[in-house]
């Protein structure tokens, strides 16, 4: 079966580390940075698990600010 | 391989073009940010850009007209519905929509809320419902739950002292000139989807002259609840629904 990729970019500078993101994503991609900050002071989120993401966009959907962009690919 | 799928062609999600890149002033986690990137993903799928009017009120979103690129008007606190009237009427052919919390709508705007449903105004109302006043500090509002905690109800809210938890969509359902009254919730990417779908009927509704749509959204306030946004959203779920059950009032 071929496996479908994804990938999420994020806007370092608007994220405000809300772990939404974090919690509702399926596959466990990402995570807040523990001890970096953005330019605000915020842990923002970043992907941890690159390989487990399918792009499904949850993350997206749930983000109250727009920071981050989501792709996705076959094979 | 990240590198290569970060393609326009593979783009399956993105910030709404209609939002700007000005940073929003809401607290971490609010839902406040969903419900404004869903109201600029069905303005610009419905290509309404150049016909809409949003009224803007008074609470933590009235600086929305800063974050999305449409035209807007300010209202004074709880009268969005009643400027909302007045832009409606004299552009019967722009849709006109009010964005408003619960302090706003259901607190010093009730009258004029339902007054303008009752004339069946063609306008849509967004309304955020998350049980207190966030913008002023987390004071009783008239939707906070029963025994719930708030700055002015320390120990709980009693009913023997401060009344129920006022449901003023369904109020609203049982006048013949609302026809949508609706109610959901942005807590998961499903809720999400289903919440923009009922935004994009009430639009179309505003469009089509059938009278007035009323959007409720559940919403958190980690800040005035004093919790984590995802534990705001567990107690969303587990507190606020049973009052506020999601689904349809009215939809006509």
């Amino acid at each position: 079966m071929a496996k479908v990729k994804g990938t999420v970019v994020v806007d370092v500078e608007r994220c405000k580390g809300c772990d939404l993101c974090v919690v509702s994503c399926p596959c466990d991609v990402l995570e807040l940075q523990a001890r970096e900050v953005n330019e605000k002071g915020y842990h923002y989120v970043f992907m941890k698990n690159e390989d487990a993401c399918i792009g499904c966009a949850n993350c997206g959907y749930v983000c109250p600010d727009g920071c981050l962009t989501v792709y996705r690919q076959k094979g | 391989m990240s590198t290569s799928i970060i393609d326009p062609k593979n783009l399956v999600y993105a910030k709404p073009v209609l939002m700007n890149e000005t940073q929003m002033h809401y607290c971490p986690g609010c839902s406040h940010g969903v419900v404004h990137k869903l109201v600029a993903e069905v303005i610009d799928e419905m290509g309404l850009k150049e016909i809409t009017i949003g009224i803007a009120p008074v609470g933590c979103a009235v600086f929305a007209y800063d974050y999305l690129d449409i035209d807007w008007q300010e209202a004074a606190h709880g009268r969005a519905p009643a400027l909302a009237t007045a832009v409606k009427r004299l552009n019967p052919d722009k849709m006109v929509f009010t964005y408003q919390g619960d302090g706003d709508l259901a607190a010093i705007g009730t009258a004029e809320t339902i007054h303008a449903a009752n004339r069946g105004e063609n306008i849509a109302i967004i309304f955020i419902n998350n049980g207190i006043y966030g913008m002023t500090g987390g004071q009783m509002a008239p939707t906070t739950l029963m025994n719930m905690k708030t700055s002015t109800t320390p120990n709980g809210r009693d009913t023997h002292e401060n009344g129920y938890p006022l449901k003023i969509t369904d109020l609203l359902a049982q006048l013949p000139g609302v026809c949508l009254a609706t109610r959901h919730s942005v807590h998961t990417a499903g809720a999400v989807k289903k919440a923009k779908r009922m935004i994009a009927k009430a639009f179309q509704n505003s469009l089509d002259g059938k009278g007035t749509s009323i959007v409720e959204i559940v919403s958190t306030c980690s800040a005035g609840w004093k919790m984590s946004p995802a534990g705001a959203n567990d107690w969303m779920v587990e507190n606020m629904f049973p009052v506020y059950p999601m689904g349809d009032i009215k939809n006509i």
